[in-house]
């Protein structure tokens, strides 16, 4: 059952196009990302499925129902966790989490007795009466994340949601994405992290302003997009724009960034005994898989954290 | 799939007229701000309380015993504490509303982000103006009665038409919470914020607190006429003295157009803000 359909969505703001006619339908329990550079579309396109954004054309379905004409009703079905906390900083991690059930109308006593539940999972059980303006970032996150979850949602929204953590808190964080996943909540991630989107996604969808630029799953955008491995030579940054022309060839393809080039083969290894034998020495080498980065790269001749 | 029970009761309501905006539950941003008041910093609280006290004493029996009695309209002669203790009650209901609705809205709307939380859930826009309005009035509600517990034993309030002094006090709030909530939603600035606090304090020495409008010009008086303090004043101070006419409809209707354009644009404020 799709959960969410997107049909030639548009979005304007005055003449600049946010979001330029984009299809896309996300089924329940699927986790599904929007992965692109900042100002891709993925924020805009996030806040039309919340019923928080007007669109300016095309039609939007999120569990067959309109979210301009059912906004309140869509809103119960979503847990939503923005890019920027906006939690309660006057209040405790516990009374966040209550008065956030309230909003939706839950019971008093309903609320209550899930606090404990929703704490644990944020692994904040400890700071359940700290202010919210003492937790870390990463228990910020944690905790905007419990808050979704209050009004048990059958879709649970991500903005960037490990964007400006730490390595760790990231891990801790996907960790608990992951148990979400398995219980089969369907998730609706945005990132510009490529590490991110393969760790979470079944399914993906590639955005650069605000347009489509391929779909699929992570392994199978890979496959199709770029190589099995890629090996990354640098010559130093005055060189290595005098030694595309003679690598050309070595590979089944080149990209130039400024402080290296790619050479995108099946087998990094021998890439690199062919270049080593011609008696071409990089300053350094590196031997790795593909990642949605170099699909990235492929399809829009840019980085994306630029 | 399970229905959760956020999503029947958001379905309870879908066909209600305006479901879009109201969801019916402004009672639990009431609820929220009584949370955060249980922890938070109550100094500002107690001084809104102690300003009119403060005022009373220092006017009412330092300047009074120079000033002397007054007449008011309808010939009654009163000490000049009983006739400044009206013009303070609806002040205090003022202060106490404007101090909620304008600058504490304005911290949730652009620090706190408290509102984009908010209308993330099935809340609309009209719950979250109604609730902070009456978060607003409550405050000022508690201020008249705090206000009159005072001065009613002084002997300050000699009509029994005082008691009818505390809902109108709550108009008054009401009305000024209305109106303050609307302008901060459309303020972007410290700045413009204050323009709110340089326009309030001309409005309070002028609105006819500490003597009868009569010792201004006409024109002056016209001005003066048209501020909301002066209706909220008069309207209190004729309850407080028993001076019971036709005028009083004519303040009251004053506060309800107040509360339903208040009401309007904040509310198309938050929209245009939140719905983008």
């Amino acid at each position: 059952m799709d959960l969410i359909v997107v049909k030639n969505l548009v979005k304007q703001f005055g003449d600049f196009t946010a979001v330029n006619g984009i299809n896309f339908s996300v089924k329940q329990g699927e986790s599904f990302g929007l992965l692109g550079p900042n100002g891709a579309g993925k924020s805009s396109t996030m806040r039309i499925i919340g019923a928080t954004s007007q669109r300016t054309s095309g039609e939007v379905l999120i569990l067959g129902k309109d979210p301009e004409q059912a906004g309140p009703q869509i809103r119960a079905h979503l847990g939503v966790v923005p890019q920027q906390d906006n939690l309660d900083e006057e209040l405790t991690c516990a009374e966040n989490l209550y008065i956030y059930g309230r909003y939706f109308g839950l019971p008093k006593i309903t609320v209550k007795n899930k606090l404990d539940e929703l704490l644990e999972f944020a692994q904040l059980l400890d700071k359940k009466n700290s202010k919210v303006k003492s937790l870390s970032g990463g228990m910020k996150r944690r905790l905007t994340i419990a808050r979704a979850l209050v009004s048990d949602p059958d879709i649970l929204m991500l903005d960037e949601p490990t964007t400006g953590l730490d390595p760790q808190a990231r891990h801790i964080l996907w960790d608990r994405l992951f148990r979400l996943k398995e219980k089969g909540v369907t998730l609706l991630i945005t990132t510009h992290h490529m590490d991110e989107a393969e760790q979470l996604c079944d399914r993906l969808m590639v955005m650069d302003k605000g347009e489509i630029m391929a779909e699929g799953s992570p392994t199978e955008l890979i496959k199709k997009y770029s190589t099995k491995e890629v090996l990354e030579v640098r010559f130093g940054s005055d060189r290595n724009s005098q030694m595309v022309e003679q690598l050309q060839s070595f590979a089944d393809r080149l990209e130039e960034l400024p402080d290296r080039l790619l050479l995108y083969t099946e087998s990094g290894e021998d890439l690199l005994a062919k270049i080593v034998a011609a008696n071409i020495h990089p300053n350094t080498s590196l031997v790795r898989r593909s990642s949605l980065e170099d699909v990235f790269l492929r399809l829009t001749g840019r980085s994306l954290i630029e | 799939m399970l229905i959760s029970a956020a999503v029947s009761i958001a379905e309870r309501q879908a066909n209600r007229m305006g479901a879009k905006h109201y969801a019916g539950r402004s009672h639990v941003i009431l609820e929220r701000s009584l949370v955060a008041l249980k922890s938070s910093n109550w100094f500002p609280v107690v001084s809104g309380f102690l300003e009119p006290l403060l005022y009373l004493f220092s006017f009412g029996y330092g300047v009074g015993t120079l000033i002397g009695d007054i007449q008011v309209s309808n010939g009654q002669v009163v000490s000049y504490a009983m006739f400044i203790a009206p013009g303070l009650l609806a002040t205090s209901a003022m202060n106490g509303a404007i101090y909620d609705s304008t600058w504490n809205v304005y911290f949730k709307l652009h620090e706190g982000k408290i509102y984009h939380g908010m209308l993330a859930t099935s809340l609309g826009p009209l719950d979250v103006a109604l609730g902070e309005i009456l978060t607003a009035l409550i405050r000022g509600f508690a201020y008249a009665v705090g206000f009159m517990a005072v001065a009613t034993p002084m002997g300050l309030i000699p009509s029994w038409w005082g008691v009818l002094a505390i809902p109108a006090a709550v108009l008054i709030a009401f009305g000024f919470a209305s109106i303050g909530m609307a302008i901060t939603s459309y303020f972007k600035s410290y700045q413009q914020m204050g323009l709110i606090n340089i326009s309030l304090l001309p409005i309070f020495l002028f609105s006819g607190s500490f003597y009868p409008l009569s010792v201004f010009p006409d024109w002056a008086q016209i001005i003066i006429k048209t501020l909301p303090l002066w209706h909220a004043i008069e309207l209190i101070r004729n309850l407080s003295l028993g001076i019971i006419n036709f005028s009083l409809l004519g303040h009251i209707a004053y506060f309800l157009v107040m509360i339903v354009v208040g009401l309007f644009f904040t509310t198309r404020r938050l929209n245009a803000l939140f719905m983008r």
